[in-house]
């Protein structure tokens, strides 16, 4: 950020240290700032900001669609019912070891994938990495109903083309029984075919932008790596890695926070709330707001605190990189 | 430098094409070893590798648009072939010209999906640059405050937020008098608030670049700060605006959680997604009109993507909103 106004330090934006560059014109100093993040600051207010402390409140009490209702009272305070609740009931818990489970599966593969795809497009020639980064965009590109369709219709029982492909292959190595099978009823099979559609939709990102970072590293290094006689695995781990390292750690965040929230490739992989053994977080909050009879705002609320409280720190190991990078600055 | 440190505003348009002009002649040595024939054949695998990850990537796709123009004979079968034998319209003209959900026909809702994101991108780029204009020229005392707000903003998911959403804004219609459920008025909000947090942030770096000395030179011959704005920062700021705004239009022509909770049984408002949703939630065994109203959803999204490709990766690693 070299060209913003002369960031003096950290705490530039304390109105002591206020540099000089527009007490050049006092005529417009005092509101005009405000003045332009005002209407931003409001809409973000009213409804993304006000409902993050409403969504805390109603966590913490009785309140179904009944309080709704013009004539019926509003929720009342419930003396932490639905926390102390969750905390005893195993499918909540079952649900939240499944959702930490898939993320880091997801998050995981993701990331191994994304970095050896990154590695294998620097090496390529230049014309045929960029044959394949063309494929690749196809990938990310595909919205998340889309992609979740077309797995649905990968993996459908009888017809899907995955199912015929491994009736046809030798019993021997695959075992029988393909073509009726179902992967969408038991939550392992389910939970592989959503972690395949998210590591398809989210590894060209993490290869792009680690190749990216690839090419901002000097060869010098490499060769330098090389006459101490390293091999590609040693220069990875002695050169790539600590040049990349703070890619790396965002690049990681970012997949952790966008992995936790998945909803949509769910709600059509799973087609229905019946099965509570497939749900995830996500999937369980909105169950509770919005499938359940009645719905019950109070306890999905208390499920989304949770997801958000883990949300929040993974954030603020974002948040202390975009500090050190200068981004707050 | 690292890549992070180069992902702010204009300076990383071209990421690629600075770092291997960066590596200069340094990093072709590398290639000119590999020229020989057996160097070639070492790196055949490398090259299989490459066309492995690209059918990977492509193939869902693919399976997509062929099943969109296979005709039914050859969806229901055991026999599914890779290529279609008798490739046919019949599924598109179905999507376009039938009704997907009774009583409204693909055109509607193309409409109304059309009609929420670009009247929530232009609104989400106007207030956002002018508080990008803020953050970026101006230093005071709230800004600091200002843009760590964006940054946990954007982190919070629209999936845990989703019930207190919607009742703030049951809450606002009735305060207001105005439904702001049950049809497009309180998705455009939502859309907009959303596309916020992303676009100032990128915005604010393209708002830096522009030299100061420019404005004050103009500023001395005598223009106004309006004229300022429009003749001198707007034309050097279009660029990120653009790209801001393609950015926003995909996040929100993806969405759906809020879509679905928004719109209940206003079959008449839905979105795309929703009404793809909704159709194959009542004829799920349909895969020839599915795949085609899929393939038409993806279509624009394709479009927008291959012209900001390169930006996506700087924006995206500032910190951004998936969909």
């Amino acid at each position: 950020m070299a060209s913003t106004v002369e960031p003096t330090s950290a705490s530039g934006a304390r109105p002591g240290s206020a540099p000089s560059a527009e007490s050049a014109s006092p005529r417009r100093r005092p509101p005009t700032p405000y003045l332009l993040i005002l209407p931003a600051l409001i809409l973000l207010s009213i409804v993304l900001l006000w409902p993050i402390v409403q969504m805390v409140w109603y966590s913490l009490t009785s309140f179904t669609t009944r309080n709704l209702l013009p004539n019926q009272p509003g929720p009342s305070w419930n003396d932490f019912a639905h926390y102390r609740q969750l905390l005893t009931d195993p499918v909540f818990w079952t649900i939240l070891r499944n959702t930490v489970v898939v993320c880091v599966l997801m998050v995981g593969i993701t990331m191994v994938l994304g970095t050896l795809v990154g590695l294998l497009l620097h090496k390529l020639p230049k014309w045929f990495s960029g044959f394949v980064a063309l494929g690749m965009m196809l990938a990310w590109a595909t919205p998340a109903l889309s992609a979740s369709l077309v797995f649905r219709w990968l993996f459908l029982p009888e017809r899907g083309l995955v199912n015929v492909m491994l009736d046809r292959m030798p019993d021997w190595l695959v075992g029988g029984g393909w073509l009726e099978y179902n992967w969408f009823l038991e939550p392992g099979s389910l939970f592989s075919i959503l972690i395949t559609v998210i590591v398809w939709q989210s590894f060209p990102f993490v290869a792009v932008s680690v190749l990216a970072g690839l090419k901002s590293i000097p060869h010098e290094l490499y060769e330098a790596a090389r006459m101490d006689g390293a091999g590609a695995w040693k220069a990875f781990w002695n050169v790539t890695f600590p040049m990349l390292r703070p890619l790396f750690a965002l690049l990681l965040v970012l997949q952790i926070i966008w992995d936790l929230r998945v909803f949509t490739q769910l709600y059509v992989l799973a087609n229905s709330f019946q099965n509570k053994d497939v749900y995830l977080l996500s999937y369980y909050i909105y169950q509770q707001g919005f499938s359940a009879s009645p719905a019950n705002y109070g306890m999905g609320s208390a499920i989304a605190v949770v997801m958000t409280v883990m949300i929040l720190a993974v954030t603020a190991y974002y948040l202390r990189i975009m500090i050190r990078q200068g981004e707050t600055r | 430098m690292t890549a992070i440190d180069d992902t702010v505003g204009p300076r990383v348009r071209e990421p690629l094409s600075t770092a291997s002009a960066g590596t200069g002649p340094g990093g072709r040595t590398g290639r000119v070893h590999r020229r020989g024939p057996l160097r070639r054949l070492r790196s055949l695998p490398l090259y299989l590798a490459g066309a492995a990850v690209f059918l990977f990537s492509v193939f869902p796709v693919y399976w997509m648009l062929i099943t969109a123009f296979k005709p039914v004979g050859e969806i229901f079968t055991r026999d599914q072939s890779i290529l279609p034998k008798a490739p046919t319209l019949a599924h598109f003209d179905r999507v376009l010209n039938g009704q997907l959900i009774p009583g409204v026909n693909f055109w509607q809702f193309l409409a109304n999906s059309l009609f929420v994101t670009v009247s929530a991108v232009a609104m989400g780029a106007f207030l956002s640059l002018l508080a990008a204009v803020a953050v970026a020229r101006f230093r005071f005392r709230l800004r600091t405050a200002f843009i760590l707000l964006l940054m946990v903003i954007q982190m919070v998911p629209m999936e845990a937020m989703i019930i207190s959403i919607f009742i703030n804004f049951r809450h606002l219609s009735d305060l207001g008098g105005v439904q702001l459920l049950g049809n497009l008025s309180g998705l455009l909000i939502v859309y907009t608030a959303v596309s916020l947090p992303i676009t100032i942030m990128m915005l604010r770096g393209f708002v830096a670049a522009v030299p100061k000395e420019l404005e004050e030179a103009a500023a001395i011959d005598g223009a106004g700060p309006w004229t300022v704005f429009w003749r001198i920062l707007m034309p050097l700021v279009a660029p990120g605006l653009v790209a801001a705004s393609i950015f926003a239009f995909i996040t929100a022509w993806n969405e759906f959680i809020v879509a679905l909770t928004f719109l209940g049984r206003s079959t008449d408002d839905y979105t795309l997604p929703l009404t793809l949703s909704y159709y194959f939630g009542r004829f799920g065994t349909e895969w020839g009109p599915i795949m085609a109203a899929s393939t038409l959803l993806t279509i624009p999204v394709m479009i927008f993507f291959l012209f900001v490709q390169r930006r996506m990766v700087s924006g995206l690693t500032m910190g951004a909103v998936k969909g």
